[in-house]
Protein backbone atom coordinates (compact mmCIF):
# COMPACT_ATOMS: atom_id res chain seq x y z
CA UNK A 1 0.00 0.00 0.00
CA UNK A 2 0.88 3.81 -0.56
CA UNK A 3 1.36 6.35 1.90
CA UNK A 4 1.13 10.24 0.63
CA UNK A 5 3.02 11.91 3.43
CA UNK A 6 2.43 16.24 2.86
CA UNK A 7 5.32 17.91 4.39
CA UNK A 8 5.25 22.14 4.70
CA UNK A 9 7.99 24.19 4.68
CA UNK A 10 8.10 26.76 7.55
CA UNK A 11 10.09 29.29 9.47
CA UNK A 12 12.25 27.19 11.74
CA UNK A 13 10.50 26.47 15.34
CA UNK A 14 13.79 28.42 16.82
CA UNK A 15 13.39 31.38 15.40
CA UNK A 16 11.53 33.96 16.88
CA UNK A 17 9.76 36.08 14.01
CA UNK A 18 9.68 39.78 13.92
CA UNK A 19 6.43 41.57 12.40
CA UNK A 20 6.96 43.58 9.82
CA UNK A 21 6.82 47.49 10.67
CA UNK A 22 4.00 48.07 7.98
CA UNK A 23 2.06 45.42 9.44
CA UNK A 24 1.54 43.45 6.56
CA UNK A 25 3.07 40.03 7.70
CA UNK A 26 5.85 38.46 9.29
CA UNK A 27 9.63 39.21 7.92
CA UNK A 28 10.96 35.92 6.74
CA UNK A 29 13.34 36.92 4.15
CA UNK A 30 16.53 35.41 5.19
CA UNK A 31 15.24 33.64 8.66
CA UNK A 32 15.94 29.86 8.44
CA UNK A 33 13.58 27.26 7.07
CA UNK A 34 12.83 23.93 7.99
CA UNK A 35 10.68 21.05 7.55
CA UNK A 36 7.40 21.92 9.89
CA UNK A 37 8.29 19.61 13.11
CA UNK A 38 5.20 17.75 13.14
CA UNK A 39 5.64 16.41 9.49
CA UNK A 40 9.07 15.46 10.12
CA UNK A 41 7.11 12.71 12.70
CA UNK A 42 4.85 12.09 9.91
CA UNK A 43 7.52 10.93 7.72
CA UNK A 44 9.05 9.14 10.49
CA UNK A 45 6.12 7.47 10.93
CA UNK A 46 5.31 6.39 6.99
CA UNK A 47 9.20 5.26 7.00
CA UNK A 48 8.71 3.52 9.96
CA UNK A 49 5.54 1.53 8.71
CA UNK A 50 7.60 0.49 5.56
CA UNK A 51 9.93 -0.77 7.18
CA UNK A 52 7.68 -3.16 9.16
CA UNK A 53 6.50 -4.31 5.81
CA UNK A 54 2.85 -2.80 6.26
CA UNK A 55 3.73 0.17 3.52
CA UNK A 56 5.09 -0.31 -0.03
CA UNK A 57 5.86 3.24 -1.47
CA UNK A 58 5.72 6.75 0.49
CA UNK A 59 5.26 9.61 -1.45
CA UNK A 60 6.40 12.75 -0.07
CA UNK A 61 4.44 16.03 -1.31
CA UNK A 62 4.85 19.96 -0.57
CA UNK A 63 2.87 22.99 -1.92
CA UNK A 64 4.34 26.42 -2.29
CA UNK A 65 7.45 28.26 -3.98
CA UNK A 66 10.81 26.11 -5.38
CA UNK A 67 12.38 26.06 -2.42
CA UNK A 68 9.92 23.18 -0.80
CA UNK A 69 11.87 21.60 -3.06
CA UNK A 70 14.50 21.33 0.06
CA UNK A 71 11.69 19.78 2.11
CA UNK A 72 11.45 16.89 -0.13
CA UNK A 73 14.70 16.16 -0.31
CA UNK A 74 14.87 15.96 3.42
CA UNK A 75 12.00 13.80 3.59
CA UNK A 76 13.71 11.61 0.94
CA UNK A 77 16.40 11.54 3.18
CA UNK A 78 14.51 9.92 6.33
CA UNK A 79 13.34 7.36 3.34
CA UNK A 80 10.38 8.55 1.21
CA UNK A 81 10.66 6.96 -1.88
CA UNK A 82 9.63 9.84 -4.09
CA UNK A 83 8.30 13.36 -4.11
CA UNK A 84 6.15 15.63 -5.86
CA UNK A 85 6.20 19.70 -5.55
CA UNK A 86 3.18 21.48 -6.25
CA UNK A 87 5.00 24.88 -7.45
CA UNK A 88 3.07 27.97 -6.96
CA UNK A 89 4.49 31.24 -5.50
CA UNK A 90 0.68 32.33 -4.79
CA UNK A 91 -0.05 32.48 -0.47
CA UNK A 92 -1.38 29.25 -0.11
CA UNK A 93 -4.47 28.56 2.99
CA UNK A 94 -4.99 25.07 4.16
CA UNK A 95 -8.80 24.71 2.19
CA UNK A 96 -6.53 25.44 -1.24
CA UNK A 97 -3.89 22.75 -0.04
CA UNK A 98 -5.98 20.35 1.04
CA UNK A 99 -7.59 20.81 -2.72
CA UNK A 100 -4.41 20.06 -4.18
CA UNK A 101 -3.79 17.15 -2.04
CA UNK A 102 -7.15 15.96 -2.91
CA UNK A 103 -6.19 16.25 -6.22
CA UNK A 104 -2.95 13.66 -5.69
CA UNK A 105 -5.04 11.46 -4.01
CA UNK A 106 -7.44 11.11 -6.86
CA UNK A 107 -4.18 10.56 -9.03
CA UNK A 108 -2.14 8.63 -6.37
CA UNK A 109 -4.67 6.49 -4.65
CA UNK A 110 -2.48 6.22 -1.68
CA UNK A 111 -4.45 3.74 1.36
CA UNK A 112 -3.18 6.37 4.01
CA UNK A 113 -2.38 10.36 3.68
CA UNK A 114 -0.55 10.90 6.96
CA UNK A 115 0.13 15.11 7.63
CA UNK A 116 1.39 16.83 10.45
CA UNK A 117 -1.65 17.89 12.81
CA UNK A 118 -0.49 21.52 12.70
CA UNK A 119 1.51 24.15 11.24
CA UNK A 120 3.99 26.37 13.53
CA UNK A 121 3.43 29.23 11.27
CA UNK A 122 0.37 29.69 10.88
CA UNK A 123 -0.88 27.36 13.84
CA UNK A 124 -4.02 26.65 11.35
CA UNK A 125 -4.59 23.05 12.40
CA UNK A 126 -7.39 22.14 9.30
CA UNK A 127 -5.39 20.90 6.20
CA UNK A 128 -5.81 17.31 7.29
CA UNK A 129 -9.59 17.61 8.57
CA UNK A 130 -10.75 18.89 5.30
CA UNK A 131 -8.43 16.56 2.90
CA UNK A 132 -10.64 13.81 5.14
CA UNK A 133 -13.78 15.69 3.86
CA UNK A 134 -13.02 16.43 0.60
CA UNK A 135 -11.91 12.88 -0.03
CA UNK A 136 -14.95 11.67 1.98
CA UNK A 137 -12.91 9.03 3.77
CA UNK A 138 -12.56 8.95 8.09
CA UNK A 139 -9.75 10.70 9.97
CA UNK A 140 -8.06 9.89 13.00
CA UNK A 141 -6.30 13.58 14.19
CA UNK A 142 -3.68 14.53 16.79
CA UNK A 143 -2.41 10.43 16.74
CA UNK A 144 0.12 9.32 19.10
CA UNK A 145 0.19 5.54 17.74
CA UNK A 146 -1.00 3.95 14.36
CA UNK A 147 -1.66 0.47 13.95
CA UNK A 148 -2.64 -0.55 10.35
CA UNK A 149 -3.93 -4.13 9.33
CA UNK A 150 -6.45 -5.83 7.57
CA UNK A 151 -7.86 -2.28 5.91
CA UNK A 152 -8.05 -0.90 8.82
CA UNK A 153 -6.08 1.44 11.21
CA UNK A 154 -6.45 1.68 14.79
CA UNK A 155 -4.83 5.04 16.02
CA UNK A 156 -4.64 6.33 19.18
CA UNK A 157 -5.34 9.63 19.53
CA UNK A 158 -4.33 12.71 22.35
CA UNK A 159 -7.48 14.80 23.34
CA UNK A 160 -8.02 16.70 26.32
CA UNK A 161 -8.45 14.57 29.34
CA UNK A 162 -6.24 11.35 28.07
CA UNK A 163 -6.13 9.06 24.91
CA UNK A 164 -8.88 7.96 22.67
CA UNK A 165 -8.67 4.95 20.53
CA UNK A 166 -10.51 4.63 17.30
CA UNK A 167 -10.54 2.30 14.48
CA UNK A 168 -11.13 3.81 10.87
CA UNK A 169 -11.28 1.91 7.36
CA UNK A 170 -8.76 2.51 4.96
CA UNK A 171 -8.12 4.31 2.97
CA UNK A 172 -8.03 7.45 5.82
CA UNK A 173 -6.34 10.25 6.55
CA UNK A 174 -4.43 10.16 10.03
CA UNK A 175 -2.48 13.99 11.63
CA UNK A 176 0.13 13.19 14.12
CA UNK A 177 1.04 14.56 17.40
CA UNK A 178 4.60 15.09 19.09
CA UNK A 179 4.51 11.68 20.61
CA UNK A 180 3.81 9.32 18.02
CA UNK A 181 7.57 8.98 17.32
CA UNK A 182 11.15 10.57 17.49
CA UNK A 183 11.79 11.50 13.90
CA UNK A 184 16.05 10.14 12.88
CA UNK A 185 18.51 12.16 12.00
CA UNK A 186 19.55 11.88 8.41
CA UNK A 187 22.67 10.70 7.52
CA UNK A 188 25.10 11.86 5.10
CA UNK A 189 24.77 8.83 3.25
CA UNK A 190 21.06 8.98 3.12
CA UNK A 191 21.29 12.34 1.84
CA UNK A 192 22.97 12.28 -0.95
CA UNK A 193 21.18 9.25 -1.64
CA UNK A 194 18.04 11.63 -1.77
CA UNK A 195 19.50 13.55 -4.42
CA UNK A 196 19.11 10.56 -7.08
CA UNK A 197 15.53 10.39 -6.34
CA UNK A 198 12.33 10.92 -8.40
CA UNK A 199 10.91 14.14 -7.73
CA UNK A 200 8.24 15.72 -9.97
CA UNK A 201 6.83 19.28 -9.86
CA UNK A 202 3.29 19.97 -10.97
CA UNK A 203 1.56 23.46 -11.01
CA UNK A 204 -1.60 23.82 -9.72
CA UNK A 205 -3.39 24.39 -12.45
CA UNK A 206 -2.11 21.08 -13.81
CA UNK A 207 -4.49 19.90 -11.08
CA UNK A 208 -7.18 22.32 -12.15
CA UNK A 209 -7.13 23.49 -8.70
CA UNK A 210 -7.70 27.11 -7.70
CA UNK A 211 -5.47 28.26 -5.02
CA UNK A 212 -6.49 31.94 -4.36
CA UNK A 213 -7.12 32.68 -0.59
CA UNK A 214 -10.32 33.00 0.90
CA UNK A 215 -9.33 34.50 3.74
CA UNK A 216 -8.22 38.28 3.75
CA UNK A 217 -5.43 38.71 5.99
CA UNK A 218 -5.85 43.15 6.85
CA UNK A 219 -3.51 43.28 9.43
CA UNK A 220 -0.56 41.73 11.29
CA UNK A 221 0.48 43.25 15.02
CA UNK A 222 2.82 42.27 17.49
CA UNK A 223 0.76 40.83 20.56
CA UNK A 224 0.23 43.13 23.43
CA UNK A 225 3.89 43.37 25.84
CA UNK A 226 3.78 42.31 29.22
CA UNK A 227 5.39 44.65 31.85
CA UNK A 228 8.79 44.56 33.09
CA UNK A 229 8.77 42.33 36.00
CA UNK A 230 10.69 42.47 39.34
CA UNK A 231 12.82 39.44 40.63
CA UNK A 232 12.05 39.16 44.06
CA UNK A 233 14.90 38.25 47.22
CA UNK A 234 13.38 35.22 48.61
CA UNK A 235 9.89 33.11 48.67
CA UNK A 236 9.01 35.60 52.13
CA UNK A 237 8.98 38.27 49.84
CA UNK A 238 7.30 36.30 46.66
CA UNK A 239 4.29 35.57 49.14
CA UNK A 240 3.79 39.03 50.34
CA UNK A 241 4.12 40.47 46.68
CA UNK A 242 1.26 37.86 45.73
CA UNK A 243 -0.95 38.60 48.56
CA UNK A 244 -0.58 42.52 48.96
CA UNK A 245 0.48 43.39 45.27
CA UNK A 246 -1.09 41.35 42.83
CA UNK A 247 -3.70 39.96 45.32
CA UNK A 248 -4.17 36.80 44.06
CA UNK A 249 -3.58 34.48 46.70
CA UNK B 1 -27.88 36.22 10.82
CA UNK B 2 -27.95 33.58 13.26
CA UNK B 3 -24.50 31.88 14.73
CA UNK B 4 -24.83 28.25 16.02
CA UNK B 5 -22.54 27.03 18.60
CA UNK B 6 -21.52 23.34 18.64
CA UNK B 7 -21.54 22.60 22.32
CA UNK B 8 -18.76 20.59 23.67
CA UNK B 9 -20.72 17.97 26.13
CA UNK B 10 -19.99 14.78 27.72
CA UNK B 11 -24.04 13.64 27.54
CA UNK B 12 -24.87 14.83 30.90
CA UNK B 13 -23.28 18.48 31.26
CA UNK B 14 -21.95 21.01 29.37
CA UNK B 15 -18.10 21.84 29.05
CA UNK B 16 -17.16 25.03 30.03
CA UNK B 17 -15.26 25.99 26.69
CA UNK B 18 -19.18 26.05 25.30
CA UNK B 19 -19.57 29.06 27.63
CA UNK B 20 -16.59 31.12 26.06
CA UNK B 21 -17.85 29.97 22.56
CA UNK B 22 -21.45 31.40 23.05
CA UNK B 23 -19.95 34.67 24.26
CA UNK B 24 -17.88 34.61 20.81
CA UNK B 25 -21.26 34.08 19.24
CA UNK B 26 -23.30 36.91 20.58
CA UNK B 27 -20.26 39.18 19.49
CA UNK B 28 -20.72 38.15 15.93
CA UNK B 29 -24.08 39.78 16.10
CA UNK B 30 -27.99 37.83 15.73
CA UNK B 31 -29.32 35.08 17.32
CA UNK B 32 -27.65 32.22 19.10
CA UNK B 33 -28.48 28.26 18.71
CA UNK B 34 -26.48 25.29 20.15
CA UNK B 35 -26.11 22.68 19.14
CA UNK B 36 -25.68 19.50 21.31
CA UNK B 37 -25.60 15.79 18.97
CA UNK B 38 -24.86 13.27 21.41
CA UNK B 39 -26.83 10.06 23.26
CA UNK B 40 -28.74 10.59 25.41
CA UNK B 41 -27.78 13.77 25.96
CA UNK B 42 -31.09 15.37 27.38
CA UNK B 43 -29.36 17.07 30.22
CA UNK B 44 -27.02 18.61 28.47
CA UNK B 45 -29.58 20.30 25.97
CA UNK B 46 -31.46 21.79 29.37
CA UNK B 47 -27.68 22.69 30.65
CA UNK B 48 -27.43 24.38 27.15
CA UNK B 49 -30.77 26.10 27.30
CA UNK B 50 -30.04 27.71 30.42
CA UNK B 51 -26.84 28.96 29.54
CA UNK B 52 -27.66 33.11 28.90
CA UNK B 53 -27.73 34.75 25.45
CA UNK B 54 -28.99 31.12 23.78
CA UNK B 55 -32.01 31.74 21.79
CA UNK B 56 -32.45 27.74 20.91
CA UNK B 57 -31.09 24.35 21.09
CA UNK B 58 -31.28 22.01 18.88
CA UNK B 59 -30.83 18.76 20.65
CA UNK B 60 -29.82 15.18 17.89
CA UNK B 61 -29.96 12.22 19.80
CA UNK B 62 -28.40 8.58 18.38
CA UNK B 63 -26.22 6.15 19.84
CA UNK B 64 -23.60 6.97 16.84
CA UNK B 65 -22.85 10.89 18.84
CA UNK B 66 -22.09 9.49 22.04
CA UNK B 67 -18.22 9.39 21.45
CA UNK B 68 -18.59 12.35 19.40
CA UNK B 69 -16.99 11.10 16.22
CA UNK B 70 -15.74 13.66 13.79
CA UNK B 71 -17.80 12.18 10.89
CA UNK B 72 -21.41 12.08 12.87
CA UNK B 73 -20.61 15.03 14.30
CA UNK B 74 -19.74 16.87 11.46
CA UNK B 75 -22.50 15.43 9.13
CA UNK B 76 -24.97 16.65 11.72
CA UNK B 77 -23.26 20.15 11.79
CA UNK B 78 -23.99 20.41 7.64
CA UNK B 79 -27.44 19.32 7.66
CA UNK B 80 -28.17 22.15 10.06
CA UNK B 81 -25.79 24.51 8.14
CA UNK B 82 -28.35 26.16 5.37
CA UNK B 83 -29.69 28.13 8.17
CA UNK B 84 -26.74 29.67 9.95
CA UNK B 85 -24.06 33.05 9.19
CA UNK B 86 -22.15 31.57 11.55
CA UNK B 87 -20.82 28.34 12.82
CA UNK B 88 -18.87 28.10 15.81
CA UNK B 89 -16.58 25.44 18.06
CA UNK B 90 -14.52 25.96 20.85
CA UNK B 91 -10.89 25.24 20.08
CA UNK B 92 -10.73 22.28 22.13
CA UNK B 93 -9.27 18.86 20.78
CA UNK B 94 -13.25 18.19 19.96
CA UNK B 95 -13.87 21.04 17.97
CA UNK B 96 -10.54 21.49 15.99
CA UNK B 97 -11.34 18.26 15.07
CA UNK B 98 -14.82 18.66 13.51
CA UNK B 99 -14.55 22.11 12.88
CA UNK B 100 -12.30 21.93 9.19
CA UNK B 101 -14.06 18.93 8.34
CA UNK B 102 -17.29 20.72 8.10
CA UNK B 103 -15.92 24.03 6.57
CA UNK B 104 -14.14 21.21 3.60
CA UNK B 105 -17.30 20.53 3.06
CA UNK B 106 -18.71 23.95 2.80
CA UNK B 107 -16.38 24.96 0.20
CA UNK B 108 -15.46 27.47 2.70
CA UNK B 109 -12.16 28.44 4.73
CA UNK B 110 -12.12 27.88 8.56
CA UNK B 111 -10.89 30.64 10.68
CA UNK B 112 -8.91 28.98 13.76
CA UNK B 113 -8.69 29.91 16.99
CA UNK B 114 -9.74 33.17 17.41
CA UNK B 115 -9.11 35.93 20.08
CA UNK B 116 -11.48 38.73 19.05
CA UNK B 117 -13.97 39.41 17.07
CA UNK B 118 -14.07 42.93 15.29
CA UNK B 119 -16.90 42.62 13.01
CA UNK B 120 -19.39 39.77 11.95
CA UNK B 121 -16.30 38.63 9.20
CA UNK B 122 -13.62 39.90 11.03
CA UNK B 123 -11.35 38.62 13.57
CA UNK B 124 -8.05 38.60 15.20
CA UNK B 125 -5.93 35.02 15.54
CA UNK B 126 -2.57 34.57 16.63
CA UNK B 127 -0.37 33.13 14.39
CA UNK B 128 3.65 31.92 14.98
CA UNK B 129 3.11 30.69 18.19
CA UNK B 130 1.48 33.72 19.37
CA UNK B 131 4.11 35.82 18.39
CA UNK B 132 2.19 37.93 16.16
CA UNK B 133 -1.38 38.74 15.71
CA UNK B 134 -3.63 38.67 12.57
CA UNK B 135 -6.34 40.42 11.79
CA UNK B 136 -8.22 38.20 8.83
CA UNK B 137 -11.46 39.11 7.13
CA UNK B 138 -13.49 36.25 5.41
CA UNK B 139 -16.00 36.69 2.62
CA UNK B 140 -17.42 33.27 2.73
CA UNK B 141 -21.02 33.27 3.08
CA UNK B 142 -20.96 30.95 6.56
CA UNK B 143 -17.72 31.74 8.99
CA UNK B 144 -17.02 28.65 10.62
CA UNK B 145 -14.50 29.28 13.19
CA UNK B 146 -12.86 27.85 16.15
CA UNK B 147 -12.51 29.78 19.43
CA UNK B 148 -10.23 30.15 21.61
CA UNK B 149 -11.69 30.09 24.90
CA UNK B 150 -9.38 31.99 26.78
CA UNK B 151 -10.08 34.88 24.63
CA UNK B 152 -13.69 35.62 25.48
CA UNK B 153 -15.75 35.55 29.23
CA UNK B 154 -17.53 32.75 30.13
CA UNK B 155 -21.38 33.24 29.52
CA UNK B 156 -23.38 32.70 32.88
CA UNK B 157 -24.38 28.82 32.84
CA UNK B 158 -27.30 30.23 34.11
CA UNK B 159 -30.61 32.60 33.24
CA UNK B 160 -31.34 31.36 30.15
CA UNK B 161 -34.57 29.88 29.15
CA UNK B 162 -33.95 29.01 25.66
CA UNK B 163 -36.31 25.99 23.73
CA UNK B 164 -34.93 22.79 23.10
CA UNK B 165 -35.83 21.36 19.99
CA UNK B 166 -35.36 17.94 18.61
CA UNK B 167 -34.35 16.85 15.06
CA UNK B 168 -33.54 14.31 13.57
CA UNK B 169 -29.96 12.73 13.50
CA UNK B 170 -28.04 12.91 10.56
CA UNK B 171 -27.58 9.51 8.82
CA UNK B 172 -24.64 7.12 10.30
CA UNK B 173 -20.55 7.11 8.33
CA UNK B 174 -20.04 4.08 9.57
CA UNK B 175 -16.12 4.22 8.69
CA UNK B 176 -14.47 4.56 11.87
CA UNK B 177 -15.61 3.57 15.29
CA UNK B 178 -15.01 4.25 18.77
CA UNK B 179 -12.81 1.59 20.73
CA UNK B 180 -11.75 2.79 24.17
CA UNK B 181 -10.45 5.75 25.80
CA UNK B 182 -8.03 6.28 28.89
CA UNK B 183 -8.99 9.53 30.89
CA UNK B 184 -6.90 10.68 33.27
CA UNK B 185 -8.79 10.78 36.89
CA UNK B 186 -8.61 13.59 38.65
CA UNK B 187 -10.13 16.07 41.22
CA UNK B 188 -7.86 18.95 40.37
CA UNK B 189 -9.67 21.81 38.56
CA UNK B 190 -9.90 21.40 34.66
CA UNK B 191 -6.48 22.87 33.32
CA UNK B 192 -7.74 25.31 30.52
CA UNK B 193 -10.70 26.41 33.33
CA UNK B 194 -8.54 27.14 36.72
CA UNK B 195 -7.79 29.94 38.37
CA UNK B 196 -4.25 28.97 39.71
CA UNK B 197 -1.69 26.85 37.69
CA UNK B 198 1.35 25.55 38.84
CA UNK B 199 3.35 24.33 36.67
CA UNK B 200 6.54 22.07 36.31
CA UNK B 201 9.44 21.52 33.75
CA UNK B 202 12.59 19.16 32.80
CA UNK B 203 14.20 20.74 36.12
CA UNK B 204 11.94 18.70 38.22
CA UNK B 205 14.15 15.48 37.21
CA UNK B 206 11.64 12.37 37.55
CA UNK B 207 7.98 11.76 38.33
CA UNK B 208 8.11 11.33 41.84
CA UNK B 209 9.93 14.73 42.55
CA UNK B 210 7.23 16.31 39.94
CA UNK B 211 4.32 14.88 42.53
CA UNK B 212 6.70 15.23 45.61
CA UNK B 213 7.50 18.97 45.18
CA UNK B 214 4.91 20.46 42.71
CA UNK B 215 1.46 18.71 43.63
CA UNK B 216 1.24 20.41 47.31
CA UNK B 217 1.99 23.68 46.31
CA UNK B 218 -1.07 22.88 43.97
CA UNK B 219 -2.67 21.12 46.63
CA UNK B 220 -2.42 24.57 48.92
CA UNK B 221 -3.45 26.40 46.27
CA UNK B 222 -6.57 24.87 44.92
CA UNK B 223 -4.32 24.71 41.40
CA UNK B 224 -4.92 22.62 38.41
CA UNK B 225 -0.83 20.60 37.43
CA UNK B 226 0.54 21.42 34.39
CA UNK B 227 3.60 21.14 32.47
CA UNK B 228 6.44 21.51 30.10
CA UNK B 229 6.74 19.55 27.15
CA UNK B 230 10.24 18.68 28.34
CA UNK B 231 8.19 17.37 31.58
CA UNK B 232 5.94 15.25 29.45
CA UNK B 233 8.24 14.01 27.48
CA UNK B 234 10.66 12.50 29.80
CA UNK B 235 7.32 11.13 31.33
CA UNK B 236 7.33 12.93 34.50
CA UNK B 237 3.70 14.29 33.78
CA UNK B 238 1.03 12.84 31.05
CA UNK B 239 0.67 14.22 28.13
CA UNK B 240 -2.61 16.31 28.76
CA UNK B 241 -1.01 18.14 31.47
CA UNK B 242 1.04 19.88 28.65
CA UNK B 243 0.69 23.75 28.06
CA UNK B 244 2.33 25.67 25.48
CA UNK B 245 1.32 26.06 21.23
CA UNK B 246 1.18 22.13 21.05
CA UNK B 247 -1.01 21.55 24.31
CA UNK B 248 -3.19 23.39 25.94
CA UNK B 249 -3.60 27.32 25.91
CA UNK B 250 -4.06 28.75 29.43
CA UNK B 251 -4.94 32.12 30.97
CA UNK B 252 -5.22 31.63 34.72
CA UNK B 253 -5.23 34.21 37.43
CA UNK B 254 -1.76 32.96 38.69
CA UNK B 255 0.69 30.93 36.77
CA UNK B 256 3.41 29.93 38.90
CA UNK B 257 6.18 28.11 36.31
CA UNK B 258 9.05 26.29 38.55
CA UNK B 259 11.63 25.07 36.76
CA UNK B 260 10.73 25.75 33.20
CA UNK B 261 13.27 27.89 31.01
CA UNK B 262 10.23 29.35 28.58
CA UNK B 263 11.13 28.13 25.31
CA UNK B 264 8.31 30.47 22.71
CA UNK B 265 6.47 27.10 22.62
CA UNK B 266 5.90 27.20 26.08
CA UNK B 267 5.12 31.26 26.49
CA UNK B 268 2.98 30.86 23.77
CA UNK B 269 0.62 28.24 25.97
CA UNK B 270 0.65 30.71 29.27
CA UNK B 271 2.04 34.71 28.22
CA UNK B 272 -2.07 35.74 28.70
CA UNK B 273 -2.03 35.08 32.56
CA UNK B 274 -2.94 38.05 34.62
CA UNK B 275 0.13 37.52 36.82
CA UNK B 276 3.20 34.90 36.12
CA UNK B 277 5.64 33.59 38.41
CA UNK B 278 8.82 32.11 37.45
CA UNK B 279 11.06 29.85 39.61
CA UNK B 280 14.28 28.79 37.89
CA UNK B 281 17.97 28.82 39.02
CA UNK B 282 19.15 30.23 35.59
CA UNK B 283 18.72 34.00 35.64
CA UNK B 284 19.34 34.16 31.98
CA UNK B 285 16.21 32.15 31.47
CA UNK B 286 13.58 33.34 29.17
CA UNK B 287 11.17 32.84 31.37
CA UNK B 288 12.32 35.76 33.78
CA UNK B 289 11.18 38.03 30.74
CA UNK B 290 7.44 37.63 31.37
CA UNK B 291 7.40 36.77 34.26
CA UNK B 292 5.65 39.37 36.75
CA UNK B 293 7.82 38.14 39.84
CA UNK B 294 10.94 35.66 39.59
CA UNK B 295 12.93 34.40 41.97
CA UNK B 296 16.29 32.72 41.42
CA UNK B 297 16.58 29.73 43.29
CA UNK B 298 16.49 26.15 43.39
CA UNK B 299 12.89 25.11 43.07
CA UNK B 300 13.82 22.24 45.23
CA UNK B 301 14.12 24.77 48.42
CA UNK B 302 11.48 27.59 47.13
CA UNK B 303 9.00 25.83 45.92
CA UNK B 304 8.43 23.38 49.67
CA UNK B 305 8.92 26.77 51.20
CA UNK B 306 6.72 28.28 49.07
CA UNK B 307 4.08 26.01 50.16
CA UNK B 308 4.34 26.45 53.84
CA UNK B 309 4.55 29.56 54.09
CA UNK B 310 0.92 29.91 52.34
Amino acid sequence: MKVLVPVKRVVDYNVKVRVKSDQTGVDIANVKMSMNPFDEIAVEEAVRLKEKGAVTEVIAVSCGVTACQETLRTAMAIGADRAILVETSEELQPLAVAKLLKALVDKEQPQLVILGKQAIDDDCNQTGQMLAALCDVPQATFASKIEVADGKARVTREVDGGLETLEVSLPAVVTTDLRLNEPRYVTLPNIMKAKKKQLDVLKPEDLGVDVAPRLKTLKVTEPPKRGAGIKVPDVATLVDKLRNEAKVI
Amino acid sequence: MTSLVIAEHDNASIKGATLNTVTAAAACGGEVHVLVAGHNAGAAAEAAGRIAGVAKVIHADAAYFEHGLAENVAAQVLALAGDYSHILFPATASGKNIAPRVAAKLDVAQVSDITRVDGPDTFERPIYAGNAMAVVQSGDSVKVITVRTTGFDAAAASGGSATVQKVDAAPENGKSRFVGQEIAKSDRPELTAAKVIVSGGRALGSSEKFNEVMTPLADKLGAALGASRAAVDAGYAPNDWQVGQTGKIVAPQLYVACGISGAIQHLAGMKDSKVIVAINKDPEAPIFSVADYGLEADLFQAVPELTAKL
